[in-house]
């Protein structure tokens, strides 16, 4: 075993991996605010409508959650096009996907969340005469957040390091430049171990920036 | 029948209302009358209705049948379109929660809002409901605070507070919007022992001040010193109402209200 470690070539082409991860980052970002926006609609909308809406939800989210996103990032790249007369492009394809695909996680994290706000404070809001509406902004979601805050983290992380599979359409991110320094040094230990690293070290610093707002909320202002 | 203690029509009008959860009759044609200025205690054993005709008043729970006005105005109902007399139709939400802000209400679990603080706690009705300025709000929050003797607990957090505190921020937040009337539901159930007379001493402070107040309770010493009359409820009827000294009276004659009360003793002296 006569494999010596050389990292020279990685550091040659680090801008493949540097700009892979902004790419990931900014993928994630953009398919989680997507993504919170769908699931809050969703959520609230589950949880005041009647049978029939409850069961489309219902299904969106239990199709996404049994399908797995490889899947989904090929259907929408590739089936999508063919069946409509739509051009986008890979990134495009991937953040709608994920985005999608975040929702119907991010559905179920705030749906479980309302559904846990106690009722004790919807009837005290409802006491002092806020409307439904008022209800909702000023009592149900803040206690809401609260409640989800953690779960939501797990979720983000989980969320970014699905951005990888974005390398399979050719959308350039850190995996996918993680492979193509691969691919043309042949330094696939080398590569790796860094892109390993990448990973790890931004997916503490979001952990760790999370955990900061969570103790924020939770202490006194 | 119970009529209130002087002629002029009562502010809060209950007639004839019943409930049902599915089988279970709760509340049997339940009839009472407050006056201005009155507290009026509901006791009874637990399963009698209390609490169910109490989040009646302010339409927390609908009631099937009879109503109830405040008033004079119907409280979760109006009259259906002109061509069904007689009929009656929910009135909408919006409706309701102007209705609602009429009655102030006080939990036996508190039900603080626990991302505000105690002064945001009384200051969110004011200023979405009332519509006062924040400044305004934060004033009558802090005036009212200094009422239940926490004026130096303003900024701090439901969970910074004792069982006690909190209670206290719950009477300040409901009467802060000035309601007509007050309901009490158990407001003292949940505390420790020793934190119970420091609720009740805001209680009766309120009531001095001539606010109208039904409260339910178990604290029958007190009922008996704050109230101008009680009502003795049993199995989602009013079995006997009248001045505290003759529903206490050991020797009453309402087989019921004997039992309760000697069961209460038993258990509690």
């Amino acid at each position: 075993m006569g494999y010596t470690l050389n990292f020279n070539l990685i550091w040659r082409h680090f801008d493949k991996l540097w700009g892979g991860l902004l790419l990931s980052l900014e993928l994630a970002v953009i398919s989680i605010a997507i993504g919170i926006v769908i699931g809050l609609v969703l959520a609230v909308w589950y949880v005041s409508a009647g049978r029939v809406v409850r069961a489309i939800i219902a299904a969106y989210v239990e199709f996404i959650r049994n399908v797995p996103l490889i899947l989904l990032v090929y259907l929408v790249f590739y089936g999508v096009p063919t069946v409509i007369d739509l051009a986008y492009s890979a990134p495009t394809s991937f953040v709608l996907t994920l985005s999608v695909y975040s929702g119907a996680y991010l559905v179920e994290v705030f749906r479980s969340g309302l559904e846990a706000v106690p009722r004790g404070q919807l009837d005290a809001g409802k006491a002092i005469g806020l409307t439904p509406w008022q209800r909702l902004i000023h009592v149900r979601l803040p206690t809401m957040l609260r409640i989800t805050l953690p779960a939501l983290s797990n979720t983000f992380i989980s969320l970014f390091k699905d951005t990888s599979i974005a390398s399979v359409i050719s959308v350039p991110e850190l995996t996918y430049g993680a492979q193509w320094i691969n691919f043309n040094t042949f330094r696939i230990v080398e590569v790796y171990l860094v892109t390993t690293a990448m990973y790890l070290v931004t997916g503490y610093t979001l952990l760790f920036a999370l955990r900061l707002v969570e103790r924020r909320f939770r202490t006194a202002r | 029948m119970a009529t209130s203690s002087n002629n002029s029509p009562a502010l809060l009008d209950i007639a004839e209302v019943s409930k049902s959860f599915g089988s279970v009759a709760v509340l049997r044609s339940v009839s009472l009358q407050v006056a201005k200025g009155e507290v009026v205690t509901i006791i009874g054993p637990s399963g009698s209705g209390k609490t169910t005709l109490l989040r009646c008043v302010n339409f927390l729970e609908s009631y099937d049948s009879g109503s109830i006005r405040i008033d004079g105005k119907e409280v979760g109902f109006r009259p259906g379109p002109a061509r069904n007399s007689g009929t009656r139709q929910r009135r909408s939400e919006r409706d309701l929660a102007a209705m609602r802000a009429e009655t102030g209400m006080v939990f036996q679990s508190f039900n603080l809002f626990p991302h505000l603080t105690a002064a945001g706690n009384i200051m969110l009705g004011l200023t979405k409901v009332r519509r006062k300025s924040s400044s305004e709000a934060r004033s009558i929050a802090e005036h009212w605070l200094g009422r239940v003797g926490l004026a130096h607990k303003a900024d701090s957090l439901p969970a910074e507070l004792s069982g006690g505190q909190q209670q206290r921020v719950g009477i300040a937040r409901a009467v802060a919007m000035e309601p007509k009337i007050l309901l009490l539901d158990e407001i003292t159930s949940a505390l420790d022992p020793e934190l119970v007379g420091e609720v009740l001493a805001v209680v009766k402070s309120l009531a001095e001040d001539g606010m109208t107040m039904v409260m339910v309770t178990h604290e029958m010493a007190f009922a008996r010193d704050a109230s101008s009359r009680i009502v003795f409820m049993a199995d989602g009827g009013v079995s006997a109402v009248g001045p505290p000294k003759e529903i206490l009276a050991a020797e009453t004659t309402n087989e019921r209200l004997r039992t309760f009360l000697a069961r209460f003793r038993a258990s509690h002296f």
